[in-house]
């Protein structure tokens, strides 16, 4: 009958991702690689917080945790005239939004939390060119977007190739059709960076809590062994 | 003990004069007789009882940050997982702790189906645990709203649609519920107080009734034998022991080996996987969208499935409920003669084993999108579910019962089967000749043990 | 049935150490419990220094501005009132501010850095009420005493122009100034400390 048990705990440690088919490309993700959130939290604020804003967060909160100075922080990554205390908003308006994108782009505090990090990742880099699309670019991870790339300077244009299955027009790869001010390797990495930042955002507090869980369960286990030292002494009276 | 008529001790009996709380402590513990071999399906109640007053305690805290208010609330939690000193370990124990309670109490169910614990004379208990299991769902949904995110918006929704099901009064009543056309605001801020104080009123009220009974007729035991046929001279079991020290002992063990699976879940895995803490939930509630897959938290796929498996709004409703009512009528269901799995026969042990692969086959399928094998799967469970019910006044009857001892049986501990354990272990590993010797694997000794495991598991189903 | 035989100092060392470390750990699961009901980071946002612009304020005139949800004034003393304030003090509890509260710089008779400008929290001392700006002298309600101060209409205590109480009423001592310091010469930061000059 225990092994009835540990089935219910094994059916329950698959993983529920409610995202599309398409296959992911798997980001790297280091919460201790403070230099890598750095650059990603710069990259955010340039490339995304235009238009998206990532309103749970402070600014405080990255100079404490990404190991910046504050004046650093309001100089460097920061737009001109945000306070330390702010979250970080985008300068974008409701009215504005509605009129360029049918709607607002959504906050992306959490983003990394609903879609996760490979997500992201795939997602960032699957912009192709797509003449249809009002943008004039489509996404593999996220088809019809209503949201123009992002990086394209960075990255350049990918072209879709297509394979014919039947009837089916199944996007098969992506190749890049014009040269970006990055080389694909420094891209990926850009990408990454961001990626990095996202998680961390999602979640500021979890390096620190990882870090807890070991002295909790280090006494837990201290606890367990007392505790049951009592027991077998009590229990000798038993028989 | 030094026993000096000191100021603190005068004001101690100043109180126990007045109030008997030596005498609650005495019934309850020091003097409550419990049998003596009590195993590892014994520790859940207590457990129950640790989770109820965690989700207390921090409950309590996290509604002095919160807002019930739909334009605030998704954001609030966000504040306390931030900005709030400590709330991200508030909310997570809350959040897992809800989880935590529903797999202690499907033990503490299933450790009632193994023993017969529901049998004469306890039908009462298992009712009043039928009431604090339907009060822990109510309780559970309804908290389950709160973060205002996707899937508590839209499993709200789902949920509350099911009344609008019910003939005649259904959509008044559904609408009632809401208070409003759709979940909105009205809704959020009605669930927040039936969470907070209504719901836990009736749990509080239905713990005592639970506890009360149980100490009325006293605990059974992993033998189904009743300890209070044969007492010692100064009337007490003589298969018993005070609950105090011997069980309060043995119970902070059993705390300890939870605390650390309920720490390693905080700490490490918050969201497990997305059953615990939804991925979708991360996404504010829209009510013009809903998301591609909704699927209710972990504990209530089971009766999920049976909800989808039916291909009728109102029968499936009634599948659903009645999936739930079938559970208060297993004491009269039960027409076995024996309570312990121990001393029942084969055909009990093989019904309870096919119940619970469906059960947890329907929470799993619960979890996944609808296809058709996938339906008729859970077609094929929610039978089972309700044959293993239904079917019991008829299968427990034609019963080959063992003999029941008189006395209780003291089966091995988990730690005296530590050698047997490690013969096991001997017998599936070669130590390899040599300087550096090695353990390898030992595919004959393996292959022994499964055919062994596989005699015994078809033995001990007869 | 149960062993008599028994190792009673045993129970007793392993009952109070399993005690003594559940004790510890219940104390470091307080820790948590009780500080997230101290202020939040968002408390700390809205209780972050507050810039204040001086160059408006005419003389006589007293402004509030909110610091960490209080209200804090602005007074422009002019030369009358500062004349005035040093005849006090034989009424004044405490007229060298010694038992009050308010920064090392703000620690002389007029109780501001500058004395035409007069910076305090106001808030009573003595429970916490908002004090009646009443500059004006000996008005009929308050009687020919009155030389112009702050008046708490909740327990009816007195406080001159530089905030300190008067004696024989409830509150116990001046108004509390908080820490401020000047950007410009029109420009004053509250919350921020001034510089303390290296001794």
């Amino acid at each position: 009958m225990k092994k009835l048990l540990s089935l219910l705990l094994f059916s329950l440690s698959l993983n529920v991702f409610a995202s599309g088919g398409a296959d992911l490309q798997s980001a790297d993700i280091d919460l201790t690689d403070k230099v890598s959130l750095q650059r990603g939290a710069k990259n955010f604020v340039t490339y995304c917080l235009g238009c998206h804003s990532a309103k749970q967060i402070r600014y405080l909160r990255i100079a404490n945790d990404l190991g910046l100075d504050e004046k650093h922080v309001l100089k460097d990554i920061a737009p001109e005239g945000a306070g330390i205390y702010e979250q970080l908003h985008s300068a974008m308006n409701k009215h504005d939004a509605e009129k360029w994108f049918g709607t607002q782009p959504p906050d992306l505090s959490l983003i990394a939390r609903s879609r996760g990090a490979d997500w992201l990742y795939s997602y960032l880099k699957g912009f192709y060119a797509d003449k249809n699309r009002p943008f004039g670019v489509n996404n593999a991870i996220f088809e019809d977007v209503g949201m123009p790339n992002p990086l394209w300077q960075l990255q350049g244009e990918q072209q879709p190739v297509y394979e014919i299955d039947g009837e089916r027009r199944v996007l098969e790869k992506l190749v890049s059709s014009s040269a970006g001010s990055q080389s694909p390797e420094d891209f990926d990495k850009t990408v990454n960076d961001l990626v990095n930042f996202l998680v961390y955002v999602g979640e500021p507090v979890q390096l620190e809590r990882q870090q807890m869980g070991k002295y909790v369960i280090f006494y837990l286990l201290i606890f367990l062994v007392v505790a049951y030292l009592l027991k077998k002494e009590y229990w000798k009276d038993v028989h | 003990m030094n026993l000096k008529p000191t100021r603190l001790r005068m004001c101690g009996n100043w109180v126990l004069d007045r109030f008997p709380l030596a005498q609650v402590w005495n019934e309850h513990m020091a003097h409550y007789y419990a049998p003596k071999n009590f195993n590892f399906w014994y520790f859940f109640g207590s457990l129950a009882l640790l989770v109820l007053v965690n989700q207390f305690v921090t409950g309590i805290l996290l509604t002095m940050n919160y807002k019930p208010d739909a334009k605030l609330a998704f954001d609030s939690v966000e504040y306390i997982m931030r900005d709030v000193n400590w709330g991200w370990l508030v909310r997570y124990m809350h959040s897992t702790g809800a989880s935590a309670f529903f797999i202690v109490i499907y033990l503490h169910m299933f450790r009632g189906l193994l023993y017969g614990s529901f049998k004469q004379p306890r039908e009462l208990i298992w009712i009043f645990g039928m009431l604090l299991f339907v009060a822990l769902m109510a309780e559970a949904f309804m908290g389950y709203l709160l973060p205002w995110g996707q899937m508590s918006y839209w499993g709200a929704q789902v949920i509350i649609s099911l009344f609008s099901a019910i003939p005649v009064i259904g959509d008044d009543l559904a609408l009632w519920i809401r208070g409003d056309y759709v979940i909105s605001d009205a809704t959020l801020n009605r669930f927040f107080a039936f969470h907070v104080i209504a719901v836990p009123l009736v749990l509080v009220l239905l713990v005592f009734m639970h506890i009360v009974a149980l100490h009325e007729v006293g605990s059974n035991n992993p033998d189904g034998v009743d300890i209070k046929k044969s007492k010692d001279p100064w009337g007490h079991p003589v298969d018993g022991i005070p609950f105090h020290p011997y069980y309060t002992v043995k119970d902070v063990v059993g705390v300890a080996v939870f605390l650390l699976f309920f720490a390693t879940v905080i700490f490490y895995m918050p969201e497990m996987g997305g059953y615990f803490l939804e991925h979708a939930n991360f996404i504010p509630a829209d009510p013009m969208k809903t998301p591609e897959h909704i699927a209710p938290v972990w504990y209530f796929t089971p009766f999920y499935s049976i909800l989808r498996a039916i291909p009728d709004k109102f029968a499936g409703v009634i599948g659903m409920g009645g999936s739930i009512v079938v559970l208060f009528l297993l004491p009269w269901l039960d027409r076995g003669k024996v309570k312990s799995i121990r001393y029942r026969g084969g055909i009990y042990k093989k019904a309870l084993m096919l119940f619970v692969i469906s059960f947890i086959a329907l929470g799993y399928l619960g979890t996944q999108p609808v296809t058709p094998l996938a339906t008729n799967m859970a077609r094929i469970f929610t039978a089972i579910y309700f044959g293993f019910f239904l079917l019991m006044p008829i299968y427990t009857r034609w019963e080959k019962l063992k003999p029941v001892p008189s006395h209780i049986t003291m089966q091995p501990t988990l730690e005296e089967r530590i050698p047997e354990l490690k013969a096991v272990f001997d017998e599936v590993t070669l130590v390899t000749e040599g300087e550096n010797a090695k353990r390898g694997f030992n595919p004959t000794g393996a292959k022994n043990v499964l055919v062994r495991t596989a005699k015994n598991l078809k033995e001990s189903l007869d | 049935m149960i062993d008599q035989s028994v190792d009673k100092s045993k129970r007793q060392f392993l009952t109070t150490a399993l005690t003594v470390v559940g004790a510890v750990g219940t104390g470091y699961l307080a820790v948590p419990f009780l500080s997230q009901m101290q202020p939040s980071v968002k408390a700390m946002a809205a209780g972050a220094p507050v810039e204040v612009d001086i160059s408006k304020i005419e003389a006589g005139q007293l402004i509030r501005v909110a610091w960490r949800g209080k209200p804090v004034w602005v007074l422009q003393r002019t030369p009358e009132v500062l004349a005035t304030l040093t005849t006090l003090d034989g009424q004044l509890r405490d007229p060298q501010s010694n038992e009050s509260s308010q920064p090392e710089s703000s620690k002389n008779p007029a109780r501001s850095m500058k004395p035409e400008i007069f910076i305090a929290v106001g808030l009573c001392t003595h429970l916490g009420c908002s004090p009646t700006f009443r500059p004006e002298v000996a008005p009929h309600d308050l009687g020919s005493d009155w030389k112009g101060g702050f008046f708490c209409p909740c327990h009816g205590s007195w406080f001159d122009l530089a905030g300190r109480v008067y004696k024989g009423v409830p509150a116990p001592t001046n108004l509390e100034v908080p820490p401020y310091r000047y950007i410009t010469d029109t420009q004053i930061i509250i919350g921020e400390a001034a510089e303390e000059k290296s001794a």
